[in-house]
């Protein structure tokens, strides 16, 4: 089976100011597929999956060359909404961040900025959202308490909710589990494998077990260069580059 | 970057050798027997079977815990997996050393049906192949594991040189040959079983340094893929 390619960098190359942070990455992200980014601070992962819903051009004195692509279309074409993109590209951060607000409002707030106003249709999908991240049934009886009470990895899957609850195509997650404890980290990679049924993933890890779990093709950067692209078995089998060999076996440095 | 984990995969090595230089002198020592027709030589080698055995037990062990607790991957997984494999293999080749100085047990006592001439060839590849199988190992010489796979049909061409020898100029001429025939008959498809062993190791080397399956697929070492 081949896979189809959901997005697409081509030839991209990323500067903040003088620094040239990424270097003629050429990349393809598959549909429905997990793709993980390893590599050591400063590789240049975070700044290559920000550019993936272009969160970097809020950065200021930075520049970018190439194309990146999402179904044949040029993610930063002028005529694209970088706030659409950015629905249809969710993103998940290191540090779970929901907002001061209740359970119900985290989730409700993404469909009420884009313009929904229909009560029911909101409910609804909180729920579905809800449990789409595997965190209904932990709190489906105090939707209207305030997220903040939550524990570290609920807040983590309730920020996972929310980006789904705007009906996203490709979901990012930037180290998703950097601060969740074991357990709470293994439910957020269970629902990974269970999302990318229905989504096309991203995730930057420095966690490479982690990678090595739930992905299904690895990329390993090194000083901003893209080393190695391959499906993560033969990645972590057979690694066909040096470097890539030495970083994931931890002779790196 | 100096790993800790280097020293253990360097010990695990060494065991892994010790071990195979034991089974060597196993198989050296059971045609010894053969060619002394020595009751006490051929003892000696079924008694020594058990240090071998404890070593395959040891080196299992220190797979595991390395798997468990390191989390292997790329050379240092297939490293480890391939010595699991390798210490099995070494394991058969002891016993199969066994089950020779077992033959020698049922032949002596009678004068030898025949001067032994194909067995000694045979036996001298089988160690020259288990010699250069664990050099192979510790080079990470994938050549020389080739060389050592393309062998193994010498050993098959001397096992059947031994057969229809026996079976046309002994046992079918005067059936009384057949209980001095049958062990000989059997040693030398013991000392091939060890080369077909020898073989599987150096596969099992060239996986470990190339990330290349062989196995099951000769053709892959001719056309230097």
């Amino acid at each position: 089976m081949v896979n189809q390619v959901r997005m697409k960098a081509e030839n991209v190359n990323f500067y903040y100011g003088r620094t040239h942070a990424l270097k003629n990455i050429n990349l393809d992200i598959y549909a429905n597929q997990v793709t993980a980014i390893i590599g050591p601070s400063g590789c240049g992962k975070s700044t290559f999956i920000r550019l993936l819903n272009r969160m970097n051009e809020l950065i200021p004195n930075t520049v970018l060359n190439g194309v990146i692509f999402l179904d044949n279309q040029d993610i930063f074409s002028s005529a694209v909404d970088p706030v659409e993109i950015r629905r249809r590209i969710g993103m998940v951060f290191q540090k779970p961040n929901p907002f001061p607000k209740s359970i119900f409002e985290n989730i409700a707030y993404g469909l009420q900025v884009n313009g929904i106003k229909d009560r029911s249709f909101i409910e609804n999908k909180v729920v579905e959202s809800l449990k789409k991240a595997a965190l209904w049934e932990e709190v489906e009886k105090r939707l209207h308490q305030s997220a903040l009470a939550l524990s570290g990895g609920q807040q983590q899957r309730l920020c996972i909710a929310r980006a789904l609850a705007v009906e996203p195509e490709v979901i990012l997650f930037d180290e998703p589990c950097a601060s969740l404890d074991p357990i709470s980290t293994a439910k957020i990679e269970e629902l990974i494998l269970e999302l990318k049924k229905q989504y096309t993933i991203v995730i930057v890890t420095h966690n490479m077990q982690q990678a090595a779990r739930v992905s299904d093709y690895t990329a390993f950067f090194l000083l901003g260069e893209l080393i190695e692209f391959d499906k993560t078995q033969n990645l972590f089998t057979a690694p066909k580059d040096k470097k890539t060999e030495a970083y994931i076996t931890g002779r790196f440095g | 970057m100096e790993r800790h984990f280097d020293e253990e995969l360097s010990d695990l090595k060494k065991d892994l050798l010790r071990m195979g230089s034991l089974v060597e002198k196993s198989i050296i020592d059971s045609i010894e027997a053969l060619k002394h027709l020595s009751d006490s030589e051929a003892n000696k080698v079924i008694a020594d079977d058990r240090v071998i055995d404890e070593f395959e037990l040891k080196i299992d062990e220190t797979c595991l815990d390395l798997l468990a607790l390191r989390q292997p991957v790329a050379l240092d997984l297939r490293f480890i997996t391939m010595t699991m494999k390798i210490s099995t293999d070494l394991e058969r080749m002891a016993d199969l050393a066994v089950d020779i100085a077992q033959r020698v047990l049922e032949l002596t006592g009678k004068p030898l049906l025949k001067p032994l001439i194909d067995i000694p060839a045979l036996s001298g590849l089988a160690q020259q192949m288990i010699r250069d199988v664990l050099d192979a190992f510790v080079k990470e010489d994938v050549a020389l594991a080739k060389s050592v796979i393309l062998r193994d049909k010498d050993a098959d061409t001397l096992r059947d040189c031994v057969q229809s020898e026996l079976l046309n100029e002994y046992i079918c001429k005067n059936k009384s040959n057949i209980p001095r025939a049958v062990p000989l008959l059997l040693i030398a498809r013991h000392l091939e079983r060890i080369c077909d062993h020898a073989t599987n190791i150096a596969e099992d080397i060239i996986y470990m340094v190339e990330a290349k399956v062989v196995k099951h697929h000769p053709e892959k070492l001719q056309n230097g893929n």
